[in-house]
């Protein structure tokens, strides 16, 4: 398999603030990868510095096997970037825009239309709007096209679905398994946890540090411990009664239920439903699941990042 | 549950020709936690700004803790609180800077402020880094002294403008935790999220479709009704009928 990105020992401070630190991986060729972290992880620094418009202070990377440092130009016409804040212009309509980003990258809208037809048409009856006045989810889409205009090898998307609501999330992630068909690389960075899963592989980032690399599959195999759902008619006070039980392992509010850990291995399930049903809890109902996603990243969260890294 | 906190009938507001608030009726209870749900461009924001005095609705009724959002929107402003991820606090003011200066902006005395800030500090666990600038501190910390902040002249309800967007699992269940302590207390709590799990830690949930609201109940009874057993299916169903898509 070729390698798309090469990430070895990147490391990024600014000033006092570590944003990267020893950062290592690699992306293949036609992988869906994720950058799964939350604000001020380091997400943001290493999209820049992939994208040339940052150097690391330390460590190497390399992006479509071209050098970042030394081949900066031959890696920007083979990019396709969308930086998390909003970055078009704004006083330019919808095909000003595109055609704009075409002409920079020496093709035309044309040549490549049928990469962005799907997304594009959907934009059309705006095209002659200004791009700073199309609602989020309609400047999401422009920037998704312009950044994919001159039919680039590899896409990096930043956090393109922060602030979106969930079914535009879903509707984006639809259009990314379609470019992800047609042979482009993408890397894209979320602090939603549920998009994690829609990834080949992904990687967890914490204070700068990558936590797990993995498949979503491969991910929640890091978690270990017994994990029940737990649910009573009185959430809050269920949640308080889990904390303060002895043997509470690990107690998080999951929607409608509550997903728990025990302490230790002995501790029975029989014993925690009779004590919460003698706090006054009604309809208590305890059932083994499957961890997902988020369980694992709080579970790591929690660990030494050392034992899981490397 | 006392008598409502929120109260609207038929409020509308529109931008020209397109109605961005659609004759929306409803009320809030104190101490209830409410979310506020919607696709993006549904009329959230619009309707908040209404809710918060800080714009003027076209037509309909509607009172917030107690005022006019026609005529006392200087009122509501005093008695309520308001917190966004996008704005909370000042990063390069120290976290007591910060209590001192939104106690000043909501009208609180100097040795109120003063009193309030020891006691704030010291229940937070902030004593420590109370002099730090606030760009030093973690995420998690910045947002439990922003809620704090928020409720320092003691509302009787709060906003909460998608107060969890990019954050981390861990810090965003530390957040309800204090939404529920909050609710405790007999503060209101409206809130806006696009997690859809959160939807579930709401005593009652309204789904804004196209300037109207579309559903409005329990978490429960909302996913009975409609036949689906999670919020997200729930969502989509509202916002995007037809598509008859659950996967």
């Amino acid at each position: 398999m070729k390698t798309a990105v090469q990430v070895e020992g990147v490391t990024k401070t600014f000033k006092t603030l570590t944003a990267l630190s020893n950062v290592s991986l690699s992306v293949h060729e036609g992988e869906l990868f994720g950058i799964i972290g939350a604000d001020g992880a380091g997400k943001t620094t290493l999209f820049r510095i992939l994208c040339t418009l940052m150097l690391a202070d330390e460590g190497e990377a390399e992006v479509l096997g071209l050098d970042t440092l030394k081949e900066y130009r031959s890696i920007r016409s083979r990019i396709g970037y969308m930086p998390g804040r909003f970055s078009l212009y704004t006083d330019l309509s919808v095909e000003e825009n595109l055609k704009f980003f075409a002409t920079v990258f020496n093709t035309t809208v044309e040549e490549n239309y049928e990469l962005i037809a799907d997304i594009y048409i959907q934009l059309e009856p705006f095209k002659k709007r200004m791009a700073g006045q199309l609602s989020g989810g309609m400047k999401q889409k422009l920037a998704l096209c312009c950044a994919l205009i001159h039919r680039p090898d590899l896409l990096l998307l930043d956090e393109p679905t922060t602030g979106v609501d969930a079914v535009s999330r879903r509707e984006f992630w639809q259009m990314l398994g379609r470019l992800k068909e047609q042979g482009i690389t993408i890397l894209v960075s979320t602090p939603y946890m549920d998009e994690a899963s829609l990834c080949d592989r992904v990687a967890f980032l914490q204070d700068g540090t990558i936590l797990a690399v993995d498949t979503p599959v491969g991910i929640n195999r890091l978690f270990t411990a017994p994990l029940f759902a737990v649910r009573a008619n009185d959430k809050h006070k269920l949640l308080t009664r889990l904390r303060s039980y002895p043997y509470a392992g690990s107690v998080y509010a999951f929607g409608s239920s509550v997903h728990y850990t025990l302490s230790r291995a002995t501790a029975s399930i029989e014993e925690l439903e009779r004590y919460l049903l003698e706090s006054g809890l009604q309809g208590v109902t305890i059932e083994k699941i499957e961890p997902g996603i988020e369980d694992t990243f709080m579970a790591l969260m929690k660990t030494d990042n050392e034992r899981l890294h490397g | 549950m006392g008598e409502p906190v929120i109260h609207t009938e038929q409020l509308t507001r529109t931008f020209g020709e397109f109605r961005a608030v659609d004759a929306i009726s409803f009320s809030v209870d104190s101490g209830e936690v409410f979310g506020f749900l919607g696709a993006n461009g549904a009329g959230k924001t619009t309707a908040m700004k209404m809710l918060t005095g800080l714009l003027l609705p076209t037509s309909g009724k509607a009172s917030v803790a107690g005022f006019d959002v026609f005529s006392e929107t200087e009122s509501i402003k005093k008695n309520i609180g308001y917190m966004s991820q996008r704005f909370s606090l000042y990063d390069d003011l120290t976290a007591r800077e910060n209590i001192r200066f939104f106690g000043g902006v909501y009208g609180l005395s100097s040795s109120t402020i003063k009193e309030k800030s020891e006691a704030l500090l010291a229940s937070l666990d902030l004593l420590a880094v109370a002099d730090s600038r606030l760009s030093d501190l973690p995420l998690g910390w910045k947002q439990k002294l922003a809620f704090s902040v928020a409720l320092l002249h003691e509302p009787k309800i709060v906003f909460l403008d998608e107060p969890t967007g990019g954050v981390d699992p861990l810090t965003r269940r530390r957040f309800w935790d204090m939404i529920y302590e909050a609710a405790d207390r007999g503060i209101t709590v409206f809130v806006t999220t696009h997690y859809m799990d959160e939807a579930e830690y709401c005593d009652r949930v309204s789904i804004m479709v196209n300037g109207r609201i579309a559903a409005l109940e329990t978490p429960a009874a909302m996913k009975e009704s409609f036949g689906v057993t999670t919020m997200d299916e729930l969502f989509i169903r509202l916002v995007r009928p037809g598509s008859g898509e659950t996967t």
